[in-house]
């Protein structure tokens, strides 16, 4: 407290006679800091899930609470995390603990990352599965949380129209589904697909997730991949397009308006204005208030063996811990990470936001779509997981295979068609010859 | 009288003995808001970094990879034509109007503060109404301002003459009103017509606010970012054979920003480069135009 007496007198003073104090003002707060809070050590979050930020500032008040110490947290705005990380770890008060959570990320920023082997929360995890190491074996990150991802479906809508959502379980049936919906949409009141719109707010539907149906089968054809290959081949691009085309031409508005989007297709899920949707778990509690009876289907696309496929699960939130940071910081991170995995309210606060957490002690999930995956699972169906995450520079690689969509949306041809596969099979390549320069 | 000059003395005295606190803050913050990012911006274009106070010195092959760059030499052209179309169209334009609007029409003032207006709004805000107000209209057609490289072109000469039209008209206003009354009798007891004494005796009197006027517009059409961001954000791409794009309504600064914010650690030093470059080329196409354009002021 009285530090920060200290701090703001001196940047009263500061605006007085700027040229000379602004120095001093600099001065005061960091001895301040040094100096009192250096034994307990800090816990600065900085956390890149705009939609998670009320959850954890009652968590920090929790925290607070039990132990004391109050951590920082601090949210990136939509789409800003990576210019925010940026210059947050430039500043001597960087960060102790961020977002690592893709291959692309490991290469960007697994140098200020600690090696999180034989730590407290490592001990913690209940698979391995969402970890992300470097090259020379270093545990970059870890996940603190998995969500999956497929088609929502509506069964009551389905079940409407005269058919049953269990009886979808392969890419002829969806489409038999899909395209029966569509020819009576208007005696129906519905559509079989919501819009999938090209926009910023969703387009990453079909050129981040969608696009795993490809990644994922050719990861498997590979025996799977360790790290971010150097080319793909595009052997499933091919069965992309065959969903692709089932959801824009079967869908309650028409393709070339996708360009423009807007047209709000959570809403339109939500007005059971139709009953297939591209989305993931995050989506589940918003969903289900308004539509009950909802299930996440797997991306069947015409894969030979895709009774099979369960849903794409994997995660993007993999925390790491900065390895310029303080010993006591790290260790006051480390700490704060244990009690949010182990601490029952915590916990349960997060699961519902983000999840299932794959931690011993941690709250169980009331995600419906997650309890989907797991009775894929269970079922002997496999994980597809998330090959996406390898998407080299990914903002440049989505963004062509968007333009090429929207080319193709307006004008459906084979020509347009071949420039979304360079987009998405070419555009990797030279994607990632950039990002390894 | 001795008195008068001995207190002026001890007042140009006070003030050399004082000038530093007053200039300071100013110095300061000058020092550090401009001229010590300026200087580091410069050596990071040397160096290959992630975060900016840990960069190592790799000399200037960063300047290398910039103008190698094909998406670069394409934004510089984009950027060029978009420059010199919007300087043309909104300094006509902004003319027209202020010339309008000094010839005593009822309600001069109301027009003015209207068409000032757009000013007010932020770029990125802009940006995004016009591409629903492009969209409105091209969905009619069946097409979007994101799929023709043309429409995004055209978009965003529209947009710019519509936010900058009524800023340069208050400069032109200005200048026309101190256009001296008595010139202007003059010229019409000579027996000039009202082109005559437009081209003759009013422009040549306006001219320095033409000067500052195309000096605006030039730069501000080389420096546009924001709506250039959200109005099409680059987009429609060609997507080359090789899978690279060009981005073929991407203009200069968001090329450099996009490249800063790509997953290589080389790209942040290539974008430094390229806004050392940017920098270089709007400073010296700005002196180089207020050079030109001053020449033909004339002196009152």
């Amino acid at each position: 407290m009285a530090s920060n007496n200290i701090t703001r007198r001196s940047f009263l003073g500061a605006a007085g006679i700027a040229a000379l104090t602004l120095a001093a003002c600099g001065g005061a707060g960091g001895s301040g800091e040094g100096g009192s809070d250096a034994a307990a050590g800090k816990v600065y979050w900085l956390n890149f899930k705009p939609e998670l930020d009320e959850t954890l500032q009652t968590i920090k008040d929790m925290y607070k609470e039990a132990k004391g110490i109050e951590p920082k947290i601090v949210t990136a705005a939509s789409g800003t995390y990576s210019q925010t990380l940026t210059s947050e770890m430039d500043k001597t008060d960087a960060p102790t603990m961020f977002v690592i959570g893709n291959a692309a990320g490991v290469k960007e920023w697994g140098d200020f990352a600690l090696d999180l082997k034989g730590t407290a929360i490592e001990s913690e995890l209940n698979t391995d599965a969402y970890n992300l190491y470097d090259e020379s074996g270093k545990l970059v990150s870890m996940g603190y949380c998995y969500e999956c991802y497929g088609i929502v479906a509506n069964a009551d809508l389905i079940a409407k129209a005269g058919h049953d959502i269990a009886d979808i379980k392969d890419f002829a049936s969806l489409e038999a589904v899909a395209t029966d919906i569509h020819s009576r949409a208007s005696e129906l009141g519905f559509d079989a697909f919501v819009a999938t719109d090209m926009d910023d707010s969703s387009s990453w539907r079909v050129t981040g997730h969608l696009a795993n149906l490809d990644y994922f089968y050719e990861e498997r054809d590979d025996g799977g991949w360790d790290e971010c290959p150097a080319t793909i081949k595009g052997t499933y691009v091919e069965n992309y397009k065959k969903l692709y085309d089932l959801a824009i031409n079967n869908s309650t508005v028409e393709p070339k308006t996708l360009a423009t989007g807007g047209h709000d297709p959570a809403q339109q899920f939500k007005d059971g204005k139709a009953c297939f949707f591209f989305t993931g778990s995050w989506d589940y509690a918003d969903l289900a208030a308004a539509q009950p009876n909802i299930h996440m289907l797997p991306y069947y696309c015409g894969v030979d063996g895709e009774e099979k496929a369960g849903l794409n699960c994997g995660t993007e939130n993999c925390w790491a811990v900065n390895a310029n940071a303080s010993e006591a910081d790290q260790q006051a991170t480390i700490d704060f990470m244990v009690w949010l995995v182990t601490d029952p309210d915590a916990s349960a606060l997060l699961v519902e936001q983000l999840g299932i957490m794959p931690y011993n002690n941690a709250a169980e999930s009331t995600n419906g779509f997650l309890n989907d995956a797991a009775d894929y699972t269970s079922n002997g169906c496999y994980v597809m997981d998330w090959a996406t995450n390898y998407q080299p520079n990914v903002d440049d690689y989505r963004a062509a295979l968007v333009s090429a969509l929207n080319a193709y949306n307006a004008n459906p041809s084979d020509k347009t068609w071949a420039d979304v596969r360079t987009a998405f099979v070419d555009g990797w390549a030279t994607q990632y010859k950039k990002a390894n320069a | 009288m001795s008195k008068k000059i001995g207190r002026g003395n001890s007042q140009t005295q006070a003030t050399r003995r004082w000038a530093w606190l007053f200039l300071g803050p100013v110095v300061a913050a000058f020092t550090i808001g401009f001229v010590w990012p300026f200087i580091q911006g410069i050596y990071l274009s040397f160096c290959k970094f992630r975060i900016t106070s840990d960069a190592t010195l790799v000399g200037i092959s960063n300047y290398q990879a910039a103008l190698a760059d094909p998406s670069f030499q394409h934004s510089f052209w984009y950027t060029s034509a978009t420059a010199v179309v919007s300087l043309v169209l909104i300094n006509v334009f902004a003319f027209a109007v202020a010339y309008a609007l000094t010839q005593g029409i009822r309600g001069s003032n109301l027009y003015r503060t209207v068409f000032f207006m757009p000013n007010l709004i932020g770029g990125i805000v802009l940006g995004y109404i016009w591409s629903m107000i492009f969209d409105g209209i091209l969905s009619h057609y069946d097409t979007s301002i994101l799929l023709e490289t043309k429409y995004g072109f055209w978009g965003l000469i529209i947009l710019m003459c519509w936010q900058q039209i009524g800023y340069m008209m208050i400069i032109y206003i200005a200048g026309l009103q101190a256009v001296p009354e008595d010139m202007i009798e003059a010229a019409k007891i000579d027996g000039a017509t009202k082109w005559q004494t437009l081209f003759r005796v009013i422009i040549p009197n306006v001219m320095p606010s033409i000067t500052i006027c195309t000096f605006l517009s030039l730069t501000n059409g080389f420096k546009l970012f924001d709506q250039n961001l959200a109005l099409t954000g680059g987009l429609p791409y060609l997507i080359q054979p090789d899978g690279s794009t060009i981005n073929t309504t991407e203009m200069l600064a968001l090329n450099i920003y996009n490249t800063f914010y790509n997953s290589s650690t080389a790209a942040r030093g290539t974008a430094q480069a390229k806004a050392v470059i940017f920098f270089v080329l709007v400073a010296g196409l700005g002196l180089a135009q207020l050079a030109y354009t001053r020449k033909r002021e004339v002196q009152q």
